[in-house]
C-alpha cells in the first residue's frame, strides 16, 4: 500500500536532495532544488517544458552528474556514483527498449547483469509480465508491439528488478490520450501493488493530479511549490502555480480597507471585490487567483435592485463555449477586466452581448505571495 | 502516389540499366563460349570453368586474393568501426573537419594513393612488395568505407538505449557487449562485405604494392589480357562478380544500406482486448 509521506521526520527519506544544481554551460537547468520524498510515495516533478524536470530525473538516475548539491537514497549518498550501481530504475520518456532482444530478452536484461540464473530470471520475467498484462508475449519482437504495449515493456523491464526507487520520465507522452488515461490508473494500480516509489515526470498536470501523492511544481528550474494535488490546486502560493494547475484568473489590485477577517480590494481595473483575509494592510498591492468555477454567474436583472459594490461585479458576456460538461464564458466587467468563468450547463445559460452579474465568495478569491506582474498586466 | 511511373521515365531507366550492365552480361555470356577467340560465338560449353582448376597461376593469385581480403577485412573492420562509432559519439573543436577527411581516401584517384604508399612502404620501411604490404594498403582505403557506414548507423541509434543498459546494472562493457554492438552490428557486417568487395577486385594500389609472389587476381587477369582475352579469363571474372555481387548481397540485406528501423508507429488495434 502506498502511504503518502507528509511528516519528514525522525525517519530516514527515501530520497533527499540537498541543494541541488545542474549547469550547462551558462544555463542553469536546476537551481538549488530540495527535496525529500518518502517511501511507497508516488511523487510528481510537473512543470513546463525546460523547466529542469528531466534533469532532475536524470540525476536522479545517475545519467546528469550533478554541478552541485548532493542526492541520498535511505541515507546513502548517490551523488557521483553511475547509474548502474544505484538502486534506481528509469522508464524512458521513448523506452528505449532493445529491438534485438524479444520481450523476455529486455525484461531479463537488468536479472541477468545482475547476474540472477537464467531459470530464476524466466521466472520472474514471466511474473512481472503478467502484472503488466503481457503474459505470453515473451517471444514477441520489440517492433511487433503498438506503443502502449511498448511502454508496459518498458515498465516491466524496469520494475522485474525490484529498485528502490522508479524513475519515469513522461512515459505516457507519446501515446493517444484515450490509452493514456487508461494506463494512468492502471500505473497508479501498478505503484499501490508493488509499493515501489515512483518519481514521475510529467508537463501534464493533469496526470500529475490524477496519480500523484505529493507533486513538486517547478520552473525556471527552480521549485515552485510541493504539496498534495489539492494543496496546489486549493492554495497555490504564487501565480505561476494557480496558472499552471488547473486555469486561473490572476487578477492585480491594491488592498482599500480591511476588515477582522476581510479585506475589500480595488482591483487595477477598477473593479471591487472582498476577500477572505487577515493581516491586510490598506494600500498594499496583491494579486488575486480566482478559479473561472468559483465565479457565479446570473442574470443582470436579478441584481437591479442591488447597488453596485463589492459583492458583484457587472459584466457582459463576450464569447460562450459549451464544452461538453460545463459552459464557457469570457466576461468583461465593466472596468474592462476579462475574466474566464465556468458554469454548469444546468443553470441558466447566456449568449454573446447578454449583460451578467458575477460573483464569488471571499474564500475563494486567493491571495497570492509574490510577483509575476506580467501575468497581472495581461489580466487587467 | 500510386500513379503509374510514365512509360518514358521507366525506358530512361532500363536504358542506363543496360548501359550499366551489358558488358559485364556478354562477359558472363561468352565465358560459355565453345572458341578460343572470344568474341565469335562458337557455341555453348562449361568447358572453361573446370579448366581455370588446372591453371595454377591463376588458382595461386585466387589464394593470395582471399588471403589479402581476409586480413583487409579482420584490419579494416576492426578499425574502421572503432573510428565511426567513435566520430558519433565524440563531438570535438573540429569534428566536422575530420569527418570530412574521412571521404578524402575515398576520392584520392587511386592512382595516387597507390603511389603514396608505395613510396611510404619503401622509402620508410625499404618494403619491395609482399602480400602484407597489399594488405596493410587495402586496410588503409577500405577504414573509410566502414568507418561511414558505421558511424552512420551509431549516429542513429537512440542513447537512451545506452543508458537503459547502463540503468540496468550493465557496465560501461556490458553495455557496449550487450547493446552497442548487436545494434551496429548490421552496420559493422556491411562494412566488411564492402570491404571484401573493394579488397577483391583492386587493380592500381595492388600493382604498386605487388612484389614476387604477390600476386593478386587483379593483377593476374590484367596481365593476362595482354596476351590475348581468352573464354578462361571470362569465366574467372564471371566468378569474381558472382563473389562480389554475393557481398553486396548479403550487405544489402543485413539492413544497413535501408536506413536505421524507424520507430514503429502507434497501431494500438489490440490494446483494447490487453
Amino acid at each position: 500500500m502506498s502511504v503518502p509521506f507528509e511528516s519528514h521526520g525522525e525517519s530516514v527519506p527515501e530520497i533527499r536532495l540537498s541543494n541541488l544544481t545542474k549547469r550547462f554551460g551558462d544555463v542553469v537547468a536546476v537551481d538549488d532544488v530540495s527535496l525529500t520524498i518518502g517511501s511507497g510515495e508516488f511523487f510528481s516533478l510537473l512543470g513546463p517544458s525546460g523547466c529542469g524536470k528531466t534533469t532532475t530525473l536524470r540525476m536522479l538516475g545517475g545519467f546528469d552528474l550533478p554541478t552541485s548539491g548532493r542526492i541520498e537514497l535511505r541515507g546513502r549518498d548517490v551523488t557521483r556514483d553511475p547509474p548502474d550501481k544505484r538502486p534506481v530504475n528509469m522508464v524512458f520518456q521513448s523506452y528505449a527498449l532493445f529491438p534485438h532482444l524479444d520481450v523476455a530478452g529486455n525484461v531479463a536484461f537488468g536479472l541477468r547483469r545482475r547476474g540472477v540464473d537464467r531459470r530464476e530470471a524466466q521466472q520472474r520475467t514471466g511474473e512481472i509480465l503478467d502484472k503488466v498484462h503481457l503474459a505470453g508475449y515473451e517471444r514477441r519482437r520489440i517492433h511487433e508491439l503498438s506503443g502502449g504495449q511498448q511502454q508496459r515493456v518498458a515498465l516491466a523491464r524496469a520494475l522485474v528488478n525490484e529498485p528502490q526507487v522508479l524513475l519515469l520520465d513522461e512515459p505516457l507522452g507519446a501515446l493517444d490520450l484515450k490509452l493514456r488515461k487508461r494506463l494512468q490508473i492502471e500505473l497508479k494500480r501498478i505503484q499501490m501493488d508493488v509499493g515501489i516509489t515512483f518519481v514521475y515526470v510529467t508537463h501534464d498536470q493533469e496526470e500529475a493530479l490524477t496519480m500523484s501523492d505529493r507533486i513538486a511544481v517547478m520552473h525556471h528550474g527552480r521549485i515552485q511549490q510541493v504539496g498534495r494535488p489539492d494543496d496546489l490546486y486549493d492554495r497555490p502560493t504564487n501565480s505561476f502555480v494557480a496558472d499552471f494547475i488547473g486555469s486561473t484568473n490572476l487578477l492585480g489590485g491594491t488592498i482599500e480597507a480591511v476588515e477582522p477577517t476581510s479585506a475589500i480590494v480595488r482591483l487595477n481595473s477598477g473593479d471591487r471585490c472582498v476577500v477572505a483575509t487577515t493581516g491586510a494592510r490598506p494600500g498594499q498591492t496583491i494579486q488575486l487567483s480566482v478559479r473561472p468555477e468559483s465565479i457565479g454567474i446570473s442574470g443582470a436583472n436579478g441584481r437591479a435592485a442591488d447597488p453596485p459594490g463589492p459583492d458583484y461585479l457587472p459584466a457582459q458576456v463576450e464569447q460562450v463555449a459549451y464544452l461538453g460538461s460545463a459552459v464557457q464564458y469570457l466576461v468583461r466587467t465593466h472596468g474592462g477586466l476579462g475574466l474566464t468563468v465556468l458554469a454548469g450547463k444546468n443553470g441558466s445559460r447566456f449568449a454573446s452581448g447578454d449583460a451578467v452579474a458575477l460573483a464569488w465568495s471571499p474564500a475563494d478569491a486567493l491571495i497570492l505571495g509574490d510577483r509575476a506582474e506580467a501575468v497581472v498586466e495581461e489580466a487587467s | 502516389m500510386t500513379e503509374r511511373p510514365s512509360r518514358w521515365l521507366s525506358g530512361f531507366a532500363a536504358l542506363t540499366y543496360a548501359f550499366l550492365f551489358a558488358p559485364i552480361v556478354i562477359l558472363v555470356i561468352f565465358s560459355f563460349n565453345d572458341s578460343r577467340r572470344v568474341f565469335i560465338w562458337q557455341g555453348f560449353t562449361l568447358d572453361w570453368y573446370p579448366a581455370l582448376l588446372q591453371n595454377d597461376r591463376l588458382l595461386d593469385a585466387v589464394w593470395i586474393t582471399l588471403q589479402v581480403a581476409a586480413l583487409a577485412v579482420v584490419g579494416a573492420t576492426l578499425l574502421g568501426s572503432l573510428l565511426g562509432l567513435g566520430l558519433a559519439r565524440l563531438r570535438f573543436r573540429g569534428s566536422g573537419g575530420v569527418q570530412t577527411l574521412l571521404l578524402l581516401p575515398m576520392v584520392t584517384p587511386e592512382i595516387v594513393v597507390g603511389i603514396s604508399l608505395l613510396v611510404f612502404f619503401s622509402q620508410l620501411f625499404g618494403w619491395n612488395g609482399s602480400m602484407g604490404q597489399i594488405a596493410l594498403a587495402h586496410i588503409t582505403f577500405c577504414i573509410s568505407y566502414v568507418a561511414i557506414t558505421v558511424r552512420a548507423r551509431a549516429a542513429s541509434l537512440d542513447p537512451a538505449r545506452e543508458e537503459a543498459a547502463r540503468d540496468l546494472g550493465a557496465s560501461a562493457v556490458g553495455t557496449f557487449r550487450h547493446v552497442t554492438l548487436p545494434l551496429l552490428a548490421p552496420a559493422i557486417a556491411a562494412g566488411a562485405m564492402l570491404a571484401f568487395a573493394l579488397s577483391v577486385d583492386d587493380l592500381i594500389i595492388t600493382s604498386f604494392q605487388a612484389g614476387v609472389g604477390s600476386t593478386t587476381l587483379p593483377i593476374a587477369i590484367y596481365s593476362s589480357i595482354k596476351f590475348g582475352v581468352t573464354p578462361q579469363i571470362n569465366a574467372i571474372s564471371s566468378i569474381v562478380i558472382a563473389l562480389v555481387g554475393l557481398a553486396l548481397l548479403i550487405s544489402w540485406r543485413v539492413g544497413a544500406f535501408r536506413g536505421p528501423s524507424a520507430r514503429p508507429v502507434d497501431a494500438d488495434a489490440e490494446e483494447g482486448s490487453a
